[in-house]
């Protein structure tokens, strides 16, 4: 069955082909990954191989604007890029969890949705505290 | 043997096919991309653009192809190597495969997954480690500078990205984006794509896209003027063009998702004579370019935001107003009704 194609647009799709026939829609994906890969792999040994290689001490070490590198390139940085990070997991959360709520809103019905709309209203309250605490400022 | 032949390898060769019919023109819409790009930015500042190789200059992404290819590849000392080599190859792979699921046309799609919406937002998500790999890797400053600005733009842009396509879908009522095509498809023609309906959402994921593949003017990231070119500093060679070619094609492939979401994808504009003539894919690959058009005339048009004024619009202004317009939408299709059948 690994070969066979077919095209179905049920969620219910398990059910109906088979495990074999929902994994077959991916195997074209895979082969796109593994021809993508080949691709990238291809164009980087072809210029490694084709061009000429004369790397030297001053080349090769990093960029600065023409003065010599100094100290750690791997600093201190900015906490509030962790604070996004940590923001951002939240609403991607919330994101991954409104997708299916979104398809299936004609079956969960009114109790689906008021069910979300109190979750997002919790979620709003917790982003309102943040931004009273002032997470959001890049002044 | 005659099913081994039929059963594995006649799909294989066939899927195989139409991947290269779909990476080759892409890769050349990629290269002239490019020169469309300073083509239309040199027209708008009243200049030519490059008009010397080839007529109209139409052989210069080859040559710059050709260049690229012929520089020396530079392994700065202080990069972790194979992190190095594998970011750039890293941005180009996702661009390419998030194409698998893309509808050209009615039954024109490598991969008709059932959950195509969601497959494409994952390798979207993706991108951003080819970045945060770039900057890492590169033990250099700037790389890193640009790498963190660069990350913390394109998930903050990601999640007002993700509410307006939930507001997609609860119109549509599937993930498959062939359904969310034909859902626009109605009486109306043009009036019925989703970029009427919701207009407030197609502007701010316009916006969005913007941000997530670092254009200007959300291009803190590569700011020229002060971090040199962002996390891209110590690339060279065909591991800056993987670079390149990856972010372009990632531009073409936002614009893709754009005009299947809000622009009705390969359907006609109107349902009559002259324009179902012309088939889907055409129309698709117009509404595409029509959306790059408007990347170039951003970047010609607007000045670079400040990094506190992206993530105040990001976080301050699209974040809310997303959430409530997701809310609006619901309320709206579950009190008049108008929710669709369920597939």
């Amino acid at each position: 069955m690994k070969g066979d194609l077919r095209n179905s647009h049920c969620v219910d799709c398990i059910g109906e082909m088979g495990l074999d026939g929902m994994l077959a829609e991916y195997l074209p994906i895979l082969i796109f990954l593994g021809i993508a890969v080949g691709l990238a792999i291809v164009m980087m040994m072809a210029s490694v191989i084709m061009a000429k290689q004369h790397p030297d001490s001053e080349k090769i070490s990093s960029y600065e604007c023409g003065f010599e590198a100094f100290d750690d390139a791997r600093g201190r940085f900015d906490v509030r890029f962790y604070l996004v990070a940590i923001l951002f997991i939240i609403f991607d959360l919330e994101v991954a969890f409104l997708f299916p709520w979104a398809v299936s809103l004609s079956d969960v019905g009114l109790f689906g949705f008021w069910s979300m709309v109190i979750f997002l209203v919790i979620l709003t309250i917790g982003f309102a505290y943040e931004w009273k605490k002032g997470a959001l400022e890049w002044e | 043997m005659a099913e081994l032949w039929e059963g594995y390898a006649l799909p294989t060769i066939i899927i195989v096919a139409q991947i290269m019919a779909i990476v080759g023109p892409l890769l050349i819409a990629v290269a002239y991309l490019t020169l469309a790009e300073r083509k239309v930015i040199g027209a708008m500042q009243l200049r030519k653009g490059p008009n010397v190789v080839g007529p109209f200059g139409l052989l210069q992404p080859f040559a710059d192809a050709v260049k690229l290819m012929m520089k020396e590849t530079i392994m700065p000392s202080g990069a972790n190597r194979i992190v190095f080599i594998m970011a750039p190859m890293l941005t180009f792979i996702l661009s390419l495969v998030a194409w698998a699921v893309i509808p050209f046309g009615e039954g024109l799609v490598v991969s008709d997954i059932n959950v195509g919406i969601l497959y494409l937002f994952a390798i979207s998500s993706l991108g951003v480690y080819g970045v945060i790999m770039a900057g890492w890797a590169s033990n250099s400053k700037y790389p890193f500078i640009g790498a963190l600005r660069s990350a913390a733009q394109m998930v903050s842009y990601e999640v007002s990205m993700g509410l307006v396509i939930i507001t997609v879908l609860m119109c549509v009522g599937s993930l498959n984006l062939s359904d969310i095509v034909m859902a626009q498809k109605g009486d109306y023609g043009l009036l019925n794509w989703y970029a009427f309906p919701l207009l407030p959402m197609f502007v701010i994921f316009f916006i969005s896209i913007l941000a997530e593949t670092n254009r200007s003017p959300f291009d803190l990231p590569e700011g020229e003027s002060e971090i040199v070119a962002g996390f891209m500093v110590e690339y060279s060679s065909m591991s800056f063009a993987l670079f390149f070619l990856g972010e372009y094609a990632n531009m073409i492939l936002m614009s893709a998702m754009a005009a299947i979401l809000f622009m009705g994808g390969w359907l006609p504009p109107f349902d009559i004579a002259p324009f179902n003539w012309i088939p889907g894919p055409i129309w698709f690959s117009l509404k595409i370019a029509f959306v790059l058009f408007c990347f170039l005339w951003v970047r010609a048009t607007f000045p670079r935001f400040r990094y506190d004024q992206l993530m105040r619009l990001g976080w301050k202004v699209f974040l809310p107003f997303t959430l409530f317009w997701v809310l609006l939408t619901a309320g709206v299709l579950v009190g008049f009704d108008l929710l669709p059948a369920a597939h």
